[in-house]
C-alpha cells in the first residue's frame, strides 16, 4: 500500500521538519510498519509457532493423561497453571492504566506507546483466560463457568470469589476490547483512505465508514472520555477481585487485607516491564525513534521505579504482619516460606522486584534500552516468582502436617506455561503487521497543529 | 433550507485558516457546515462546539451502568432466593445488599455502562455509515481539514468567496 499520496509535499513540510514530524509524517511512519516484513519477522514467528504448537501438544497430552500429567497432587492444585493466570492478568494491567488512568490525568506521554499497550492488555487477558480452562483438566466442561442454573435451578454461588473472578475477567476483556476498537476507528480510516483494491474494501468496513466530521469526534471524544472513566475503577477492581480469589481463604500466608493494593501495584509493575520487553524492540525495528522518544521511556522506566519501590514496602509489610499477628500457623509458614524447600524463588523474587529496578534511580538508566531491557526481564520473572511465592509455599504448608506436601513441576505443564508465552507473542506479532500499533490520531493529537501565520506573517 | 440545497468544500492545509473560514461563515450566518478533521483540534472545536449543548452520549452511559446495577442486584437476590442456602453463616440477601454481591453489581454496571456508551457512539455518531459523503476527501484522515457548507446553490458563489479568502487551498463543490 502508498504510504504517501500522490499529492504535493505540504508547504510547511521543510520547515516543521526540525521540530519534529507533521501529521502527513505520522501517517506515512505508520503506514510503514504495515509493509510485508522481512525474514527476522518471520524468523521470530517460526520460533514462537514452534513453541506453541509444543504447548498445544503438551496440553492434548495432559487432557489426555490427566492433571497427574502436569505434577498436581494434594496439596498442591494450583501449581504453576494459576501462578500464571495472575501472571498474565497482571500484565494486562498497564495497558488499562497507560489507556485510561494517563488519559484521564492528560499524561501526553502515553500517547505513543498506547495501542501497543492495549493490544498487550487483550492479547494478555486472553492468553489467562486460557489457564482456567487448562487448569480444570476437563476443559470440556469450561462452559460450567458461566452463571446459569443447574437442572435443580441451583444457580451458582455469587458470594464464591471464584465466580467474582469470572465477572471481573469477562468485564475486563469486554471493556478493554471496545476500549481498543474503539480507538482503532479512525486510525482504520486512515489506513483505508492510504490503500487500494480489496484492502480499501476490508478498512472501509472496518473503519464503520468514519470520516472524521465534526459530529464523528464530538461523540466519539465524548465516549472516549467516558470508558476512560469507567476502565479507570474496572483496572483496579480486575487485580483486587483476583487477589481475593486468595485473601478470602484462611490459608497462611493468604489471608490478608494487605492482598488488594498489593495485587494491584504488583500487576502494574510487571505490565510496564513487559510493555518496554514489547516496545524497545518495536521502536527499533520500526524506526519509531521520533515517536517512542528517550522521555517515554523514561517515564515508563519511572513507572516502573516507583511501583517496585511500593512492592517492596508491601513485602515488608507482609513480612511484618506475619511476625505481628502472633498466630502460631502464619509465622511457621511465613518461616518455611524463608527457609523450606522454596526458599531461592522468594529471594529471587526479592532480587529481582526489588534490588533490580533500583538501577534506575540513574537518569542514565532509565534511557538506555539495553539496561531497560534487562531490567524488564528480571521484573517479569521476579513478578512470576511472586505469584509463585505465593501460591506455592502457603499451600504447602498450611496447618496440619499431614496436609503438607510439595510441588515439583513437570516438563508437561513447564511446556504449557512456555506455549501461553508463544500465544501471547503470537497474537502480538500478529497485531503489529495487521494493524497500526502506535496510534496515529493520538501521536497527531500531541503534536503542534499546522499553523500558517507563525512562519507566513503579514500573508493575507 | 431552500429546494435547491449545494454542498461547497473548502480543503485547509491549516488550523489557522480553518478556524477563520469557520467564524466567517458562523458570522455571515451560515450553521449547516460539516467540519472534516483528522484529529480532534481543540480551536476549531471551540468554535464549531460553541452553540451546541454536550453530547448526549452520556445520558447513555448513565442508563447502561443504572440498568447493569440493577440487573446484577435482581440477578443475585433472586438467585438466592430459589435456595435458601446459608453461605457463610450469613442470610442469603441481606438488606439492601449482601456485600459480596455489590461485586458483582460492580462489574455489571461497568460493563452494561461500557457496552451503552458505545453504542451511544455509534448511533449518534450515525455510524456505521457504508457509503462515503460526496463532500468527503480522503486527505482528510491525513493532514488536511474539511469545512463542508451546506447551503442554497444561489448562495454558493459567496460561501466559496469566504473559504477563499480564508485561506482555502482547494474550494469546490
Amino acid at each position: 500500500m502508498s504510504a504517501s499520496e500522490s499529492r504535493p509535499p505540504a508547504p510547511i513540510a521543510g520547515g516543521a521538519h526540525a521540530m519534529g514530524p507533521t501529521y502527513a509524517d505520522v501517517n506515512r511512519d505508520v503506514l510503514a510498519t504495515l509493509r510485508v516484513p522481512g525474514n527476522l519477522y518471520f524468523a521470530w514467528m517460526c520460533v514462537v509457532g514452534l513453541l506453541l504448537t509444543c504447548g498445544i501438544l503438551a496440553w492434548t497430552y495432559q487432557i489426555f493423561m490427566g492433571m497427574g500429567a502436569a505434577g498436581k497432587r494434594t496439596p498442591q492444585m494450583w501449581a504453576m497453571y494459576i501462578t500464571t493466570f495472575v501472571f498474565w492478568i497482571g500484565i494486562g494491567h498497564a495497558g488499562t492504566l497507560i489507556s485510561a488512568v494517563l488519559y484521564l490525568f492528560r499524561a501526553r506521554w502515553r500517547t505513543s506507546i498506547y495501542r501497543a499497550a492495549e493490544a498487550m492488555t487483550i492479547f494478555a487477558v486472553l492468553t489467562a483466560g486460557l489457564f482456567p480452562m487448562i487448569h480444570a483438566g476437563r476443559m470440556w466442561f469450561a462452559y460450567f463457568l458461566l452463571p446459569y442454573p443447574n437442572q435443580r435451578f441451583l444457580w451458582p454461588n455469587f458470594k464464591s470469589p471464584l465466580v467474582w473472578d469470572v465477572f471481573a475477567i469477562s468485564t475486563y476483556l469486554s471493556i478493554s476490547t471496545v476500549f481498543f476498537i474503539v480507538g482503532l476507528v479512525p486510525d482504520i480510516a486512515a489506513l483505508r483512505d492510504a490503500s487500494t483494491g480489496w484492502r480499501r474494501r476490508l478498512f472501509g468496513l472496518l473503519a464503520l465508514g468514519w470520516e472524521g466530521s465534526d459530529r464523528q469526534w464530538r461523540h466519539y471524544r465524548r465516549a472516549y472520555g467516558l470508558f476512560a472513566a469507567l476502565a479507570t475503577p474496572l483496572v483496579l477492581s480486575v487485580h483486587s477481585v483476583v487477589s481475593w480469589d486468595f485473601a478470602m481463604a484462611l490459608v497462611p500466608g493468604w489471608h490478608s487485607t494487605l492482598f488488594a493494593p498489593f495485587f494491584v501495584d504488583g500487576a502494574i509493575f510487571s505490565g510496564f516491564a513487559m510493555v518496554l520487553v514489547l516496545a524497545l524492540p518495536m521502536r527499533h525495528f520500526f524506526h519509531l525513534h521520533a515517536y517512542i522518544r528517550d522521555r517515554h521511556l523514561d517515564a515508563m522506566a519511572k513507572l516502573i521505579l516507583v511501583t517496585g519501590l511500593v512492592l517492596t514496602y508491601f513485602y515488608i509489610c507482609e513480612l511484618f504482619t506475619s511476625w505481628y499477628s502472633g498466630d502460631h500457623i502464619e509465622k511457621a509458614s511465613l518461616f518455611w516460606r524463608l527457609s523450606g524447600t522454596y526458599w531461592w524463588t522468594l529471594f529471587t523474587m526479592y532480587f529481582c522486584n526489588c534490588v533490580s529496578p533500583l538501577i534506575l534511580f540513574s537518569k542514565k538508566a532509565r534511557t538506555n534500552p539495553v539496561i531497560l531491557y534487562v531490567v524488564s526481564i528480571l521484573v517479569l520473572i521476579g513478578m512470576w516468582f511472586e505469584r509463585f511465592n505465593i501460591i506455592v509455599p502457603s499451600l504447602g504448608h498450611d496447618f496440619y502436617p499431614y496436609t503438607w506436601g510439595i510441588y515439583v513441576p513437570t516438563i508437561t505443564d513447564s511446556t504449557i506455561i512456555v506455549g501461553s508465552f508463544a500465544w501471547f507473542f503470537i497474537l502480538f506479532l500478529g497485531f503489529i503487521k495487521v494493524m497500526p500499533s502506535l496510534s496515529i490520531v493520538e501521536v497527531k493529537e500531541t503534536l503542534p497543529a499546522p499553523i500558517k501565520d507563525t512562519r507566513h506573517a503579514g500573508h493575507p | 433550507m431552500p429546494a435547491t440545497p449545494e454542498t461547497i468544500l473548502g480543503v485547509f492545509a491549516h488550523v489557522d485558516t480553518t478556524v477563520r473560514a469557520l467564524e466567517e461563515l458562523k458570522a455571515k450566518g451560515y450553521h449547516d457546515l460539516t467540519v472534516y478533521t483528522p484529529v480532534p483540534v481543540h480551536e476549531i472545536e471551540e468554535v464549531v462546539e460553541r452553540d451546541r449543548p454536550v453530547s448526549r452520549v452520556r445520558i447513555f452511559t448513565l442508563l447502561g451502568g443504572l440498568t447493569g446495577l440493577a440487573s446484577a442486584w435482581i440477578l443475585t437476590a433472586w438467585t438466592s432466593l430459589k435456595w435458601n442456602l446459608v453461605v457463610g453463616g450469613k442470610p442469603p440477601i441481606g438488606f439492601p445488599v449482601s456485600p459480596p454481591y455489590i461485586i458483582i453489581m460492580f462489574e455489571l454496571m461497568i460493563l452494561f455502562g461500557g457496552i451503552a456508551t458505545l453504542i451511544g457512539m455509534v448511533m449518534l455518531g450515525r455510524l456505521p455509515k457504508f457509503r462515503p459523503s460526496p463532500s468527503y476527501d480522503s486527505r482528510f484522515t491525513n493532514d488536511r481539514f474539511g469545512v463542508a457548507v451546506h447551503c442554497a446553490a444561489e448562495r454558493a458563489g459567496s460561501v466559496r468567496e469566504i473559504l477563499r479568502a480564508a485561506g482555502a487551498e482547494e474550494v469546490r463543490a
